[in-house]
């Protein structure tokens, strides 16, 4: 393991900010670190940098401990929540600073810091000074910034909270390619589950201080391994009682349920293949979100979300419809399990 | 962004009687305006411009020849002499005080610290007259440490020392008061993150936090030299009014008043008039480089 943080703990006046937090990450991967505000996640970061000192437990950075190194001295690369760029450098010199520290030989740092230019496609900026960049280029000088001294591992806090939702998008494939190519261990912030799922290898959800559940991201998708995740992940909503409802009858020891929109099927009525294994609702509203048709569905006093393809017949509010239900996630204080719709299975059939 | 402007009426859809109406209250407005403008100017012109002009004035009455005697004077030369370095001695300590100060406050945590930052404000509320007693209950030979003093053969009260210390003194907070607000105000993020690429205290302190702090610690000095310059009641306190040894420029000025020297007096007044000219100068060259820069670098 590359970086590992064993049974850490951080109180700040008595507020338990980090409480018994483990995990540990492989050289080379692209982790993101999920979670709500105030969760934690800066703070984890921050204790892994030496900028934030645990109460207890162990911190170890390539096999040894470094608890006791100074944040100085541990090589890691930190974009910062708001780039914390230095306003009085210009590009080259902010990010030539490194190096400038290390006492790097001039033309080396000249050669080194054209060469991050490049790769971060800030060509031509290298004189200007931050206040005259874009939320975007300020992103990629902190990143290049970063980087420049050759970083074991590299830190990246909420690296596209102050972007735009297209550059944003555009931004974090180009991180992804980047940070892989480039091979660095890489630890990122979001509280954004969609970047998290398409930037990361691997995720580690974060709630009150604590570490819920990590995994790749289709595994944490597919099975949450506690209740916090089964919310938070997905466009979950969470059932007032599951056990009227068709085909989850027979599912004992659970108090609540967790759907998400793709593991419900609405038709029209009469055009429900499953007819024996639907419930019957009404459809309360329609909104149009450009790939997709969003509805939502009144079904036995609980409001379901589901969507429908723009292409399929359109539906209107008020109108009765058949409401299938393919799976849910069913929870305790403390544990979760996938419940299959049971009338389906019955029958053997194959759904899609 | 609010619009600070309403939307502007339009002009068909108003009543008669309300643009009337309008236009009286604007009218008033206008006049107003006028009147306090006139006032603040008449203010201005008598309480300041007035008097300096009269300094000028009367210090080239009985024409050039008195005029430059009374400031070649010997006397007169020592105690711009003495000013200078209670002043440069002044700006130098508080200097350094008001960096150490600042960079305590704004970075650490600590028991007292707002009691701290309230000592600093001592001298300005404090009558520098009393400053001025403080010392001589201190140094004087009353004081507790007059025997130290004595034993080793150190003279501050009536001295040039003394001079300097009260100076000193009555400048305290100047520095540290115009850098502890802003070191407060920087985030300590690009420090962090300087620290993070290995850079040590001294390298953040020089490339981070001084170019941030750099115009107010220039207005800090500025306004410092100002009060220095013209320090009166502390110094004329603790100098004894030594004549050639520890009168500065404003005690010289004083006792030249009091011997009935008045042109000779104006005359030496004409010198701070002209050091506090060129001050208010530079006060406003840097305050508005400092605001030009802090628009640009603050987003
Ligand atoms: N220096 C500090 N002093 C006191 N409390 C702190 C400090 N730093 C963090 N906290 C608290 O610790 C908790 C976790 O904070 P943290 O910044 O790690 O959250 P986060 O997950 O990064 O949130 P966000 O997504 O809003 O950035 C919060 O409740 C916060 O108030
Ligand atoms: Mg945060």
């Amino acid at each position: 393991m590359y970086v590992e943080l064993r049974q850490v703990d951080k109180a700040f006046k008595g507020y338990k900010a980090l409480d018994d937090v483990s995990f540990s990450i492989e050289k080379g991967k692209l982790v993101g670190l999920l979670g709500p505000s105030g969760s934690g996640k800066t703070t984890i970061l921050r204790t892994l940098a030496g900028l934030v000192h645990p109460d207890s437990g162990d911190i170890y950075i390539d096999g040894q401990r470094v608890n006791d190194v100074p944040a100085s001295k541990r090589g890691i690369g930190f974009v910062f929540q708001n780039y914390a760029l230095f306003r009085y450098m210009t590009v080259f010199d902010n990010i030539a600073f490194g190096l400038t520290v290390e006492k790097k030989d001039k033309a080396f740092i000249r050669e080194r810091v054209n060469q991050l230019v490049d790769l971060v496609g800030l060509q031509g900026l290298q004189s200007r000074y931050p206040h005259q960049l874009s939320g975007g280029q300020k992103q990629r000088v902190a990143f290049a910034r970063a980087l420049a001294p050759n970083p074991h591992l590299l830190l990246l806090d909420e690296p596209f909270a102050a972007i735009d939702a297209k550059i944003r998008k555009e931004l974090r494939l180009w991180l992804r390619e980047t940070i892989s190519s480039l091979g660095i261990t890489s630890i990122f912030v979001t509280h954004d589950q969609d970047e998290a799922v398409e930037v990361a290898d691997e995720i580690i959800i974060v709630n009150r201080g604590r570490i819920e559940q990590k995994g790749n991201p289709a595994d944490i998708y597919k099975e949450p391994s506690t209740p916090f995740a089964a919310q938070f992940i997905g466009e979950s909503s969470v059932l007032a009682h599951y056990r009227t409802l068709k085909g989850f009858e027979s599912y004992e020891g659970y108090d609540n349920a967790v759907i998400r929109p793709e593991l419900i099927q609405i038709a029209k009525l009469g055009k429900q293949p499953y007819a024996h294994a639907s419930e019957e609702g009404t459809v309360e509203d329609v909104f149009f979100r450009g790939s997709l048709i969003e509805v939502h569905v009144n079904v036995q006093g609980m409001r379901l979300i589901g969507y429908r393809s723009p292409e399929e017949a359109a539906l209107a509010p008020g109108e009765p419809v058949s409401v299938l239900i393919y799976r849910l996630y069913l929870y305790n204080e403390d544990k979760v399990r996938l419940a299959e719709n049971a009338r389906l299975k019955d029958e053997n059939t194959v759904f899609i | 962004m609010s619009d600070p402007n309403p939307i502007p009426p339009n002009p068909a859809s108003i009543p008669q009687p309300a643009a009337a109406a309008r236009n009286t209250a604007r009218a008033q407005g206008r006049t107003a305006r006028l009147v306090l403008i006139a006032l603040g100017v008449l203010f201005i012109l008598v309480m300041l411009v007035l008097p300096l002009i009269t300094v000028c004035v009367y210090a080239l009455k009985q024409g050039w020849d008195v005029f430059s005697n009374a400031i070649t004077d010997p006397y007169a030369i020592k105690a711009l002499q003495l000013t200078l370095l209670a002043t440069a001695a002044a700006v130098i300590c508080n200097t350094v005080f008001g960096l150490f100060a600042s960079w305590t406050i704004s970075k650490f945590h600590f028991r007292g610290k707002q009691f701290l930052t309230t000592l600093i404000d001592i001298p300005f509320a404090i009558s520098p007259v009393i400053a001025g007693l403080v010392f001589i209950l201190v140094f004087g030979r009353i004081g507790w440490a007059y025997d130290f003093l004595q034993a080793h053969d150190l003279k501050v009260v009536f001295a040039v020392p003394g001079v300097i210390l009260a100076t000193i003194f009555v400048t305290f907070p100047f520095v540290a008061r115009e850098l502890i607000p802003l070191m407060q105000a920087q985030g300590s993020d690009e420090e962090e993150a300087a620290a993070l690429m290995g850079a040590g205290w001294w390298t953040i302190y020089r490339k981070i936090t001084l170019p941030h702090i750099k115009w107010g610690l220039l207005y800090g000095i500025i306004l410092c030299t100002a009060r220095a310059l013209g320090e009166f009641g502390a110094v004329s306190v603790v100098s004894g009014h030594l004549r050639g040894k520890t009168n500065t420029l404003p005690l010289h000025i004083e006792i030249l008043f009091s011997e009935f020297q008045l042109t000779a007096a104006f005359a030496v007044s004409s010198i701070l008039v002209a050091a506090a000219i060129i001050i208010l100068i530079l006060r406003n060259i840097v305050e508005f480089k400092g605001r030009k820069e802090e628009h640009e670098h603050v987003r």
